[in-house]
């Protein structure tokens, strides 16, 4: 039963996936039919990023929960390495990084590995940040240190802490699942689908009817439309699929793809905020014309508590 | 104008025997290694502005922030130049150390100068121009040592030397950004952020330039390269 549904939800993407790269190409090669190519381009773009991901995440499954965990990991890594490169640091910071980097973030995707949620929910938040902010201080340079000492917190916090959640899903367990962890990892297919769903949504409702922005110097792309629109076509996607993520009722699923659209905008505000105070337009240059690691998942680290604890909340009982 | 074929040569030195040889298994195979691993930590993305990697003769100059810089540029080269390409670097630094020494001498294949006994007639100039040949290339930064600001500083002579003893070497400007926060001075253990290797056009002495005039004119390009 477990299986038809994962397969069922995998050939549903896909299907969407190919249907959407046939059209990308049929515009692509007829560049007359009155679309801005530009936003072509940036579809096609996109478009082959999800391709990317979704080859990269059936293999993470398919090699289990470990494997999925040292991804989100390698992500995580990558993506703090965007953050700080980006964030003006001094001298003084360097060793707490190193331990940042080396230490702090790799155990704690050890201890989500472990399933240890009692001591991983609080290891970044609250050790990591007491460990930088020590360690700062014994550097001997106290110029700016509760900025300097925020932004390392805030890297680990958005592309660590919150990232990991995601993974974390994995390990929820969930109340008549035969025990193989295909009802899991349909979960964390659920958000990722919303999230993309959601970013998407909120793209198309923006240049579709997008009037009010949000926040003219933030973004120039997000509007209060888009966000609502957004939001609604998100929660009515969950409610859908909801047979596809296991604890969830078709309302709590609607209800929790409407929190994860909210939400997955907040992320982007919050790294646009980011970018254009560096005066940066994306994170990296991993991929040329791509963009960076940090701005693939933005929407997606800011999602991911959230869901998580819906789903805690909804499968009953503490981890 | 002077072409390469023009040009007297130096003799052939000590400097070619090597490549007759060639290094080692153990030495490439380090030498991979290391590369690899340099181009990973340091998440260093190569851009060539105006320029194309090629084995020609040249001269790589570059600002100095960090310890990493010569490996990282080193790296950064596709294998063919790489293994042309020798970077040179102050013997008091690495020649410290069996590891160090064995890095040097034999997988990057470095050109030591001894920065504490410079002679007229022993030039480190000469000495470069001598042990590259005909077929190396090299990488050297002009400022002398590592800037601790961050700005670049005022280029030393010797670049313009090396340029007027050979007209023909292609002068590569190349900038180094970030990677002295990946490795500070002063600092052991790296922290893998992200830094940026531009490769620019090249350039070479004009007839008749003043040092001053050309040091300035080959800061100038290293400094165009930063945006």
């Amino acid at each position: 039963m477990n299986d038809i549904r994962t397969i069922a939800l995998i050939a549903g993407v896909l299907t969407l996936l190919t249907a959407a790269t046939a059209i990308g190409q049929f515009l692509r090669r007829h560049p007359d039919r009155g679309l801005d190519p530009a936003a072509v381009n940036t579809f096609n773009l996109r478009l082959r990023g999800w391709w990317i991901m979704c080859t990269v995440l059936a293999a993470a499954f398919w090699l289990g929960t470990t494997a999925t965990v040292v991804l989100f990991g390698l992500v995580s890594f990558w993506a703090l390495r965007e953050f700080i490169t980006l964030t003006p640091t001094r001298k003084g910071d360097h060793r707490a990084l190193f331990w940042v980097f080396f230490l702090f973030t790799p155990l704690h995707y050890v201890l989500v590995a472990l399933n240890r949620y009692d001591i991983f929910s609080v290891f970044l938040p609250v050790y990591a940040t007491l460990f930088v902010l020590a360690r700062v201080a014994v550097a001997g340079d106290y110029k700016r240190f509760l900025e300097r000492t925020a932004k390392i917190q805030a890297g680990l916090v958005v592309c660590v802490y919150c990232l990991s959640f995601a993974p974390a899903l994995l390990q929820i367990p969930i109340a008549g699942a035969d025990g193989s962890r295909s009802a899991n990892f349909r979960l964390l297919f659920f958000l990722i689908l919303l999230v993309q769903f959601a970013d998407c949504m909120q793209y198309a409702w923006s240049r579709m009817l997008g009037r009010r922005l949000v926040a003219p110097s933030v973004s120039s792309n997000r509007t209060w439309e888009g966000l609502l629109g957004s939001a609604t076509c998100t929660a009515l996607l969950a409610a859908v699929l909801w047979w596809a993520a296991p604890p969830f009722e078709p309302w709590q699923a609607a209800l929790a793809g409407f929190v994860v659209a909210i939400m997955g905008f907040a992320g982007g505000m919050t790294m646009s905020a980011i970018k254009r105070d560096r005066g940066v337009k994306d994170y990296g240059t991993l991929v040329v014309g791509h963009g960076g690691v940090l701005d693939r998942i933005d929407s997606m680290c800011f999602a991911a508590p959230v869901f998580y604890h819906i789903t805690q909340l909804v499968a009953g009982g503490t981890p | 104008m002077l072409s390469p074929a023009d040009t007297p040569r130096p003799a052939v030195s000590a400097g070619d025997g090597a490549v007759a040889d060639g290094p080692s298994v153990l030495c490439r195979a380090a030498g991979l290694t290391l590369a690899a691993l340099a181009r990973l930590l340091s998440g260093a993305s190569v851009r060539w502005i105006a320029s194309q990697p090629d084995t020609c003769q040249r001269v790589y100059f570059a600002n100095h922030t960090s310890h990493l810089d010569a490996i990282v540029i080193w790296s950064s080269l596709p294998q063919a130049v790489r293994e042309l390409t020798r970077p040179v670097a102050a013997k008091d630094y690495w020649q410290r150390g069996l590891v160090r020494r064995w890095l040097a001498e034999e997988v990057f294949d470095a050109i030591l100068i001894d920065r504490t006994d410079i002679k007229v007639h022993q030039s480190p100039v000469d000495l470069m121009l001598r042990e590259v040949g005909n077929i190396k290339s090299l990488i050297v930064f002009p400022e002398g040592g590592r800037s601790v600001s961050g700005e670049i500083g005022e280029f030393k002579s010797g670049l313009y030397y090396l340029a007027k003893k050979r007209p023909d070497i292609e002068l590569v400007p190349v900038h180094i950004d970030n990677l002295n926060r990946v490795l500070p001075r002063g600092e052991f253990l790296p922290v893998p952020l992200l830094s940026c290797i531009s490769f620019g056009p090249p350039l070479w002495l004009e007839r008749g330039e003043a040092k001053l005039d050309f040091l300035e004119r080959a800061r100038r390009a290293v400094i165009a390269l930063k945006e």
